[in-house]
Parts: C-alpha cells; structure tokens; sequence
C-alpha cells in the first residue's frame, strides 16, 4: 500500500471504513448495473411465465428467472456460477483493482445448495437397465460409468468458489455461505468484518442464485410461500399491498467490492458508497416464521444502526425485505416501525422485489447493490402493483413511481428462513 | 487494529461411531477398541453408523424432532452437548450474544420418493409433467427445510436458543476449517466473545454414497485403517455430529468457564490438488506455526480420509515433522465438513488426559510424550480442504 503522510480514516468505533469500489448485477430485469438501474427505476417487471420447463400441476407458473444468461438445459449450478461471473466481472472492472485475474483479498460467496439433477439421475436409472424400480443401489451401481463422472465435480459444495476463485485470482480459500435469504447480506458482512480485522484491504462479495427448477419451485409452493396470482405475471409481486399472496421465486447476482476506504483512495479509486454498518440476530420462534413480537428483526435493525454508530433519525431510506408474503411484510411493518417510531412517517421504504422477484441467495447482495445506487443517483426505485394498499401498514412505500429524493444513509433488510436476519446500513462517501 | 486475544475452547460436544459424549469417544479410543463399522446394510460399501443415542435428552420435543432429518437431529444434539459443557445452555443472557458459524452440506432426500419417481418417469411419454405431479403430490412440505445446510442453524436457534447470530459455511472439509478459522479471528479481534461452531454429517446413507460413487473414492469390501488401504483406497464415511465452543479469555474467566485448551491457530488454503500440491499446502501450513511448537510436548491429530494420493502425501509430510501421530478417521470414520471440529473436540481429550490415544496403522507413529502440551490438528479432505489448527494446554 502507498505510503501516505495523512492519518487513516475510521470509522467511529475506531475501523476501517468500508468503501464499495465496484458493483455487479445480474436479474431478469437484465446484465449489468445500467440496464437494471434504467428499468428498476422505470417500475418495470422482470417476472414472466417460466419458459423452462413444463408446468403441468404446477400452482406457481411465474418467475423471475435471468433468461438473458440461461441456455437450454443449464443446471442451477453452472447458471449460477455464469451469474455470478458476470456480476463479479462487472464489480472488479468498475474498481480497477489488482490486474486482471488477480483480484487482491478474500472471496466471499453466497450460493444456494447443489444436487443431483433429475435428468442425471434419470440417465444413471436408464443406464442401470432396470425395467422396474430403480432404487439408489442401482444408481450407485452404474455411477462410475464414465459418462457420468463431470457429475462428480459439479456437486463439490465448493466448486463454484473455486471456479470462481481461479477466475477472479482471489486469495486463500474462497468462502461459501448460506443463510438461506439473507446469505447475500452475510457474505457482504464476512467481507466487512475481514477488512476491520486488517485482515485483508479489499474484499469481493457475491452472492448468485441460479436455481429456478421443477423441485425448487415445488419446495416453495409446498410451503404455501409462493404467489399463484399467475396472471399477468408482472403484477404477481405486490410487496405491502392488501392482496399480497406470496413471493415470486426469481434467479440473480450481485457482486461488491468492498475496500479498506484509505486504500481505495490512495489508489485513485472512485468510491460508490459507504458501508458503514451490518447487524445480525438470530429468531428461535419458528422454522419459516417471525417471532410476533418482532424482537429479532427489531434487534437486527438495532444492531445494524448501532454498528453503524448512527440512530434511526439518520436514515433516509429503507431498501426493504419486502418479500410480498402476508407474514413478512406485516412483520417488517412491525419491525420498522418499532425501530423508527415516529420518524418512520418520513423515511419512504420499497421493495426491490415488487420488480424482480425474491432472488433468494442473491437478495441481499442485489438489494445492497440497488440501495448503493439510490443513493448514488438520489433517486428511489418504487414498489411497483402497489394498487389495494393494506390498511394495516401505514408505510411510504414510493408506490408505483420512483421519486427523485435526498438520501444520505439507506438500510437494507434481509429476513431468511431459519431466523436468520441481516441488515446492513449503506452512506456516501464521507468528506 | 486491537491487539489479537486468547481464545479458549470451553465446550465441546461430540456423536461418533464410538459413542454419545467426548468422554465415551475417548474412552473407547484410549482402549483401542476395534472401530465399529457395517459392511453389510450398504455392501460393498463401508460405513460408520451412529450406536443407539437418546435425542430427547437434547431435543425434548417430538415435534422439532419429526421436522428434522438425521443430520439435523445428530447436529442439534451435539450443539446441545457442546452448549452444556461450556455452561451455556438454557441461559438465555450468554445464548442471546451466541454467535454461530455451522459447516454444513445438507440435501437429504427422501429415497422413497426419488426411488418412485425414477421408477414412474421412464414409463410415461412427458417425463416434465409426470415429474411436476409426482413432486407436487409426493413431496413432504416441511422436508425442504430439512434439507436446506442453513436450517441446521435454524433448529439449533430453535431448540437451543443460540440467536447472536448465524452463519452457514457450505464446501466439504474446507467448510469446516474456514468456519473454526473465522471464529477464531472474530474473537481474536473481538467481533465476537463466544461462538458455536461445528457441523453434522450423515453418510449412512443411498444418496451420499450415489454422489460419492461418482466419483470412485468410497471404501469398498474389505475394512483397514486409513494408512493401510493402499492405492485403491478409500474413504469410509460416517454419521457423527462436533461441536465446540470458542470464547475469550476474558469471557470465559469472568464468567467462571474452565478451558478445555486454548486455540491458537488455523489455517486454510486453496490448491486444486495438482500432484504435490496437497502436499505442499500442509507443509506451508506446518511451516507457518512451527516456530510456536514445543517439539518435546506436541502430537499430531491426523485428519487423514484413507483416500490415495492424499493420505500418502500427508503421512510424507508427517512423517519429516517427526512428532507423534494419531489418526481418528480408522475410528470414527469420515464426517466431511464435521471431520474438522471433530478431531478438535478428539485433541482436546488428549490435552486434557496428557496422553494420545491408541495407534492404529501405519501411519500412527509415536508415543505420547511426558508433559503432552500441544496437539496439531490436520484436515486433508476427500476432494479440497487442506488446513490445519494449533491447540494448547491451558496452565
């Protein structure tokens, strides 16, 4: 690092301060920050019928899936890693940090779990020659068969972070995570609290969720989450509205690179924003709902702003959870408006996904990404088929039309299955 | 940046082949007693399962119970025993700021259902639609959240209480290093004052195999210890749950915790496995701590798998170290993103006792030295995963 005769610059618990140098994303809204900016803020919708498959006595037949990047018959693994190539590409070649192919911090990377595909384990069950019931025993019994071994590698929880890692020439060994729907916020935080540590200077979150199948689709529906207002899909996602009836399962990535602020400006580099603080707590009440009273999303936000060392009066936007299910936006209702008391009246707060669907893994990194850039352009993407208001929730929630507004601090909220809940806190860059 | 702080190791819970408890596993090891193993119920495969074991002790609820897999359960079983070494558990004021980074694959599957589905799908003329329809009718709600790696985490919030925060790490044995080597730099750095970490791991079971099979590295036929299986050796995978608890110094004292020992050091690394590669990662690894080893009071506790060239290279690599050896997986088997934490909780008995356990193989080399200090922990994974931990007696 260049030697400069200048104090560095914490924060105020004494860190490093986290400068965002580089941004990526890719939703079905389309590839790359621009083309997703234009049509955020223009309240388009990404969410279409699912073309890939068929969708017999399927309840569900929407998605928000990234059809800009899918080809015939990829498998979630490798759509996924393609997504979060061309997110990380993106944020790395905004940066201009390292040299090509050598990226200078750690990997931080959220993706959803792998398995063996259907049409794999058909093949291997074809290829057993069994006219009858084709148990796992068969299956066993022929997995050697050379045709079947690229299978091998691709179900390595941890191939994609090396893929990845070799690609972007990141250092030591690449970190893969979930926290279900807030993995993508975690992996930002990994990265935050590695460069407090003095670990590394510089850090590349990601988070790619790629995973729109037959079975993912049906876990969701099983567990009533889902939004079967199939028609027309564009108006499936209405986070905060009366009728809301569930998400809108959607593919996407997004990619940060975070940087040791001294550092970035010692090279030159062109700070986006701030990421000033990150909370976490956990829920123990259920496996797929909220606490009702709030406490661990209430917590969450709190530790956040605490960790930020900022109070609820210093937020001017929340880039919400917002998922369009009937439990999450009454809770996160509940939640800001303990946190914010009385200032919630003037802090307007919308859903990404109203637009591009709950992008699962990816949500929280894609939604860091789009509150960065709010308060880069000063201006906040609506949440679009906000038509029958709910009574019960008395939010601004920027309804259907975005709106040019000053904002110096955003938070973005993140609430997964599991009771896992993260929020981050975002600003610009300081004087 | 603050200057880096001890941490110790003031919990530890473990659910092996060999036992219910780090004691029963340690006295089984002590004995050297035959490693329990079945080649029957998976033949010609060779697995470790788990002897009889209570869960209502640690997860009173039938309920939470039926809403898990076997993982799950092994897990937040062991999370529990961990929780109650350490003297957390059931104290909502140290669990509230319980942080928790689980190592976890996940993906169980229902067997019935695949199996019906793959005997049905190939008799019809729109395989895509009778699949939606059979997933539709067939599938068990509430088993996707028993298959989803982070929902060990969950249900351990759930039933244990742990909620300062949660993390999952998924990527085999690089998994399981990478989530004790984090930990261990929060506290140092004080981002965290007591963190759960471990994992859970179930490989008595079809589908575990069928991935494992792609790729020819199960041990097949005939049992040996992992040193002496040969070039066509291979890994006997087990189901066991670890778990330990790392907090600070000062946390710990002020609260009255004893240690277990203190942990030191952790190390991981990427290499693509090229030929020398593994060997050369642990040899950096080993390096990089050798200057803080006491030669005359320190052991290895190899993570050896028994899967060639591995476990080749790093007995080589033992072996120029020169210190005691003991491996674990000849006892308890393989437990992939597990394996790590467990052999922690192993090296941790053998601090405490001040003796190694008994040798089995080649590769077992040594005696216990007088006044046994510290222990080296190693992990060489099936696939990736090289990495290694320095643990200490605490005086």
């Amino acid at each position: 690092m260049a030697v400069s005769s200048a104090a560095p610059k914490r924060d105020k618990a004494g860190r490093p301060i986290i400068a965002v140098t580089g941004m990526g994303v890719v939703t079905s809204l389309g590839v790359g920050k621009s083309d997703n900016w234009a049509k955020l803020t223009a309240g388009q919708s990404g969410i279409r019928r699912i073309s890939r498959f068929p969708l017999d006595s399927l309840r569900t037949t929407i998605a928000g899936a990234v059809n800009d990047v899918y080809q015939d018959y990829m498998p979630p693994a490798e759509l996924s890693e393609r997504i979060a190539l061309l997110a990380g590409d993106e944020a790395i070649a905004e940066a201009g940090i390292g040299t090509k192919g050598r990226f200078p911090g750690p990997l931080f990377l959220a993706l959803p779990p792998l398995e063996i595909e259907w049409h794999y384990r058909i093949a291997m069950a074809d290829s057993a020659k069994l006219n009858e019931d084709a148990g796992y025993p068969d299956l066993t019994r022929v997995a050697r068969e050379p045709q079947f071994a690229p299978i091998y590698e691709s179900l390595k929880y941890g191939i994609i972070g090396e893929h990845l890692a070799v690609h972007f020439g990141t250092e030591g060994s690449p970190i893969s995570l979930t926290t279900a729907c807030a993995s993508g916020a975690s992996a930002i935080q990994l990265g935050v609290e590695a460069i407090r540590r003095g670990e590394c200077q510089a850090a590349l979150a990601l988070g790619a969720d790629g995973s729109l199948t037959p079975e993912s689709l049906v876990r969701f529906s099983l567990l009533s989450a889902l939004s079967t207002q199939n028609d027309p899909p564009e108006q499936a996602s209405k986070p905060f509205s009366k009728n809301r009836d569930g998400f809108v399962l959607a593919e996407g990535a997004a990619a940060l690179v975070l940087e040791d602020l001294d550092h970035a400006r010692a090279r030159g580099a062109r700070v986006l924003g701030i990421l000033e603080g990150c909370g976490e707590k956990s829920d123990s009440f259920h496996r797929t709902r909220s606490s009702p009273d709030g406490k661990p999303i209430i917590a969450c936000m709190r530790n956040a702003l605490a960790d930020a060392g900022v109070g609820p009066e210093d937020v001017d936007y929340i880039n919400a959870h917002g998922t369009s299910t009937p439990e999450n936006d009454k809770m996160e209702h509940l939640g800001v408006s303990a946190v914010f008391g009385e200032h919630i009246r003037g802090i307007p707060i919308s859903s990404n996904k109203s637009m591009i669907g709950h992008t699962l893994t990816a949500a929280g990194a894609v939604e860091a990404v789009f509150s960065l850039l709010t308060l880069e352009h000063q201006r906040i993407p609506p949440t679009i088929n906000h038509n029958v208001p709910d009574p019960a929730i008395a939010l601004d929630v920027v309804p259907n039309v975005a709106r040019d507004a000053r904002v110096r601090r955003a938070i973005s909220n993140s609430f997964g299955f599991g009771g896992q809940n993260v929020c981050l806190v975002m600003t610009r860059e300081p004087a | 940046m603050t200057e880096r702080r001890e941490v110790w190791i003031t919990g530890v819970g473990l659910l092996t082949c060999l036992g219910d408890g780090l004691e029963a596993t340690w006295n089984r090891l002590e004995r050297g007693d035959p490693p329990p193993y079945d080649d029957k119920s998976f033949a010609p495969y060779i697995v470790h399962p788990l002897g009889p074991v209570n869960f209502d002790k640690q997860i009173p609820k039938k309920s939470d119970q039926r809403q898990m897999e076997t993982w799950q359960r092994v897990g937040v079983y062991t999370a529990g025993l961990a929780l109650s070494d350490a003297g957390i558990a059931g104290k909502p004021d140290l669990l509230d700021h319980t942080d928790m980074i689980v190592a976890a694959g996940g993906g169980e599957r229902d067997i019935a259902v695949d199996t019906a589905i793959l005997s049905g799908v190939r008799k019809v003329n729109q395989p895509g639609a009778f699949l939606n329809e059979r997933l539709m009718n067939d599938l068990r709600p509430t088993l996707f959240l028993a298959q989803l790696p982070n929902l060990l985490a969950g249900n351990i919030s759930l039933v244990q209480g742990v909620v300062g925060s949660s993390r999952t790490f998924m990527g085999e044995e690089s998994a399981g290093v990478d989530a004790v080597r984090v930990a261990l730099a929060r506290i140092a750095a004080g981002q965290s004052e007591l963190t759960l970490v471990g994992g859970a791991y179930n490989g008595a079971r079809w589908d575990v195999l069928l991935a494992f099979e792609l790729g020819n590295v199960l041990l097949k036929g005939k049992f040996a210890p992992v040193w002496d299986r040969g070039p066509e050796g291979g890994i006997a995978f087990a189901t066991m749950g670890a778990f330990i608890v790392l907090e600070s110094r000062e946390h710990a004292q002020a609260r009255g915790a004893r240690a277990r020992a203190r942990i030191s050091q952790v190390y991981s690394d990427r290499n693509m496995r090229q030929p020398g590669e593994s060997e050369a990662a642990l040899r950096r690894q080993w390096e990089a701590i050798a200057d803080k080893v006491d030669r005359a009071h320190a052991v290895i506790i190899s993570g050896a798998a028994g899967l060639e060239p591995a476990t080749s290279a790093e007995r080589h690599v033992l072996q120029g170290i020169g210190l005691p050896v003991r491996n674990t997986a000849t006892y308890i088997g393989h437990g992939v993103d597990t394996q790590f934490m467990a052999n922690l909780g192993i090296a941790c008995a053998v601090i405490e006792h001040g003796k190694l356990f008994a040798p089995t193989g080649s590769g077992d080399l040594g005696e216990s030295p007088p006044g046994l200090s510290q222990a080296i922990v190693t992990s060489v994974g099936n696939w990736r995963g090289e990495g290694l931990a320095l643990i200490e007696r605490v005086d």
